[in-house]
């Protein structure tokens, strides 16, 4: 990537970038993007800092002498049924949620991006079976074969990743696939292929890191995405075990003291709302970013 | 297009087994057996074994699978529910009609706030007309389905007592499920059909014919809007999926009698032939869906028939 400055009129000084450095330039310019991340910035570390705040005893232990109270300087966002700081289930419920989702983000990424790149490069047979067996797995819809999961192994940090991970992984080998279809047909490629690289080597160093940027786009868009498919796992019970709180389960409790306490379901939603928003935010500034002629 | 449709119906057969295949493998893997589940904790161990036994528990799990398609097949049989003790094909086929009929709902819903929405706001652009609904788009996209029910209860039945929070007795009833399932996937149809509507517009064709002096009316609805829906219809095609969660979350959120809040009711019970048979009917039905899909896309994009037609015809 190559950036004209002009330094003094007249004369052009040509400078090369990093192709980072270009796209964190691109990415700046955009409000939107800048906002999300502050947003999530913000985010993550009332997550990290969730024991500092507010220590997870207050988001377990119940004081019915306390219950329902409304958002007070004591309770922030007020107390539920069960006399539990509603601002401390908030903050480690997040702490649950984000992670699960940053890490089946990750593995679906992983092992997607492994499938189709393989089914790409290699073509013929393998292609056609990788790519008929993933139209069956197309075939169920996520939310059935992630119940499936769950009942057949069991509530839990692991199961779910699991049950995440196979439910997210079919985009990517469909969008690496085709990456690596259009990549494959180059001269860099043949010329990579000439010299005596192997098929490992030329997929790993010459053709991933050419569709990476759609990768990255895709997964960042992926986080918002599986932050609500697991709210709604929680809801549903299907979540975490509890005491555990979850945002998906606190709106599920919340759902019962609707008339006398709506505090306790709006701050919730708003969470995963505001979350779920400044993951977008991000991803579309960097969609922006990374390919400027994707741009609408 | 004879050819395509005929293989495409037959590649049916094959999905839904595979299907079938990995529902059941999955399920393969739960603990505890059927006969215990029957009869009960306190059942002496010998009429557990002779009952595994005579269901074919036993078995090993390729026969286990080929007796469980036979049985689906040709008798509707898909066992007997381990907490009611009736026929599972009785208990789910009513709950199954009333979650498809939402589901559809929802896609019909769908499509009809985001698709003209999108197209007005790509002919817009950068009006208000554009602005407010992407906006709005963007905001919804980061709602579940859940969330908005629970605030369309909240406002609609709690606060103005408009609608009835549960049941499904009468219309009114399917009014906050169905439009709660449907604004997330909406809010997708309206960004997809206004980025495509947005890249046919300015396609030389339709520059060409704006130039021959087309109204600007033929130009939109006739040129570009045929284009323009192509990618929308996958689209639509692939909400189902996200529609069937819905549905489910709808159904637990509303109590609608549908076949998702059972298959998750019976997860605490350990209800296996109701969560198989529930999962496979859904997921045959969402296949047969997508087939639907991919053959309406074939009928309107003459590239994808005229490829079928030199290759194979």
């Amino acid at each position: 990537m190559e950036s004209v400055s002009a330094a003094q009129p007249g004369v052009q000084v040509f400078k090369k970038q990093s192709q980072a450095k270009e796209v964190w330039r691109r990415f700046r310019k955009s409000k939107g993007a800048v906002a999300g991340l502050l947003m999530l910035s913000i985010i993550v570390l009332l997550l990290v800092f969730a024991d500092f705040i507010a220590p997870y005893a207050q988001a377990t232990q119940q004081d019915l002498a306390i219950k329902l109270q409304g958002p007070s300087f004591g309770h922030l966002l007020g107390t539920d049924a069960f006399g539990r700081d509603l601002f401390a289930r908030i903050v480690h419920g997040g702490r649950t949620s984000l992670s699960i989702a940053v890490l089946a983000t990750i593995t679906s990424c992983l092992l997607g991006s492994a499938l189709g790149a393989i089914a790409g490069y290699f073509g013929g047979r393998v292609d056609s079976l990788i790519m008929r067996t993933l139209d069956i797995f197309m075939s169920i819809p996520d939310i059935l074969f992630t119940m499936a999961v769950v009942f057949a192994l069991g509530a839990g940090f692991v199961n779910l990743l699991l049950a995440l991970t196979l439910a997210y992984f079919t985009n990517y080998v469909r969008l690496v696939r085709s990456q690596v279809l259009n990549l494959a047909e180059l001269d860099y490629i043949e010329a990579a292929r000439a010299g005596g690289s192997g098929s490992a080597r030329i997929i790993l160093t010459h053709i991933l890191p050419n569709a990476m940027g759609v990768i990255i786009v895709n997964t960042t868009l992926n986080v918002a995405k599986i932050i609500l498919y697991e709210s709604t796992l929680s809801f549903l019970g299907l979540g975490m075990p509890p005491p555990a709180p979850e945002w998906g389960l606190l709106l599920a409790d919340a759902r019962e003291y609707m008339r006398v306490a709506p505090y306790l379901m709006f701050f919730p939603a708003l969470a995963i709302v505001l979350c779920a928003c400044s993951v977008n935010l991000i991803g579309d500034g960097l969609r922006d970013a990374l390919d400027p002629h994707l741009k609408s | 297009m004879y050819r395509y449709v005929i293989k495409r119906v037959l590649f049916l057969i094959p999905t839904i087994l595979g299907v079938i295949f990995i529902i059941l493998l999955t399920m393969n893997f739960t603990p505890g057996d059927p006969a215990r589940a029957l009869l009960g904790e306190s059942a002496p161990q010998a009429d557990v074994t002779a009952l595994n036994h005579e269901l074919g528990y036993d078995q090993p799990f390729t026969k286990k699978y080929v007796n469980y398609v036979k049985n689906m097949v040709v008798h509707q049989d898909f066992g007997t529910s381990y907490f009611t003790k009736q026929s599972v094909f009785d208990e789910i086929w009513p709950r199954y009609q009333i979650t498809i009929k939402l589901a559809f709902m929802g896609v019909f819903l769908a499509a009809a706030l985001g698709i003209p929405l999108g197209i007005y706001a790509a002919v817009r652009q950068y009006s208000l007309w554009d602005t407010i609904p992407s906006l709005m788009a963007f905001l919804l996209a980061a709602v579940p389905a859940f969330v908005l029910g629970m605030v369309f209860l909240f406002y609609f039945s709690l606060k103005l007592n408009w609608l009835p929070s549960y049941g499904i007795d009468t219309w009114q009833c399917y009014l906050m499920p169905a439009l709660a399932i449907s604004i997330p996937p909406a809010a997708m149809n309206l960004r997809f059909t206004k980025s495509s509507m947005l890249e046919s517009i300015r396609q030389d064709y339709v520059r060409t014919a704006r130039a021959k002096g087309a109204s600007e009316h033929t130009v939109i609805w006739k040129h570009a809007l045929k284009n323009a829906l192509l990618p929308v219809i996958t689209n639509i095609g692939l909400s189902l999926g996200s529609l069937i969660a819905g549905a489910v979350v709808a159904e637990k959120l509303f109590s609608i009698p549908g076949i998702g809040s059972l298959i998750v009711d019976r997860i605490s019970y350990k209800d296996e032939p109701v969560i198989i048979a529930g999962t496979i009917l859904i997921a045959v039905c969402f296949t047969i869906v997508m087939l639907i899909v991919d053959l309406i896309y074939a009928w309107i994009d003459p590239r994808i028939r005229a490829k079928y037609a030199r290759t194979k015809g």
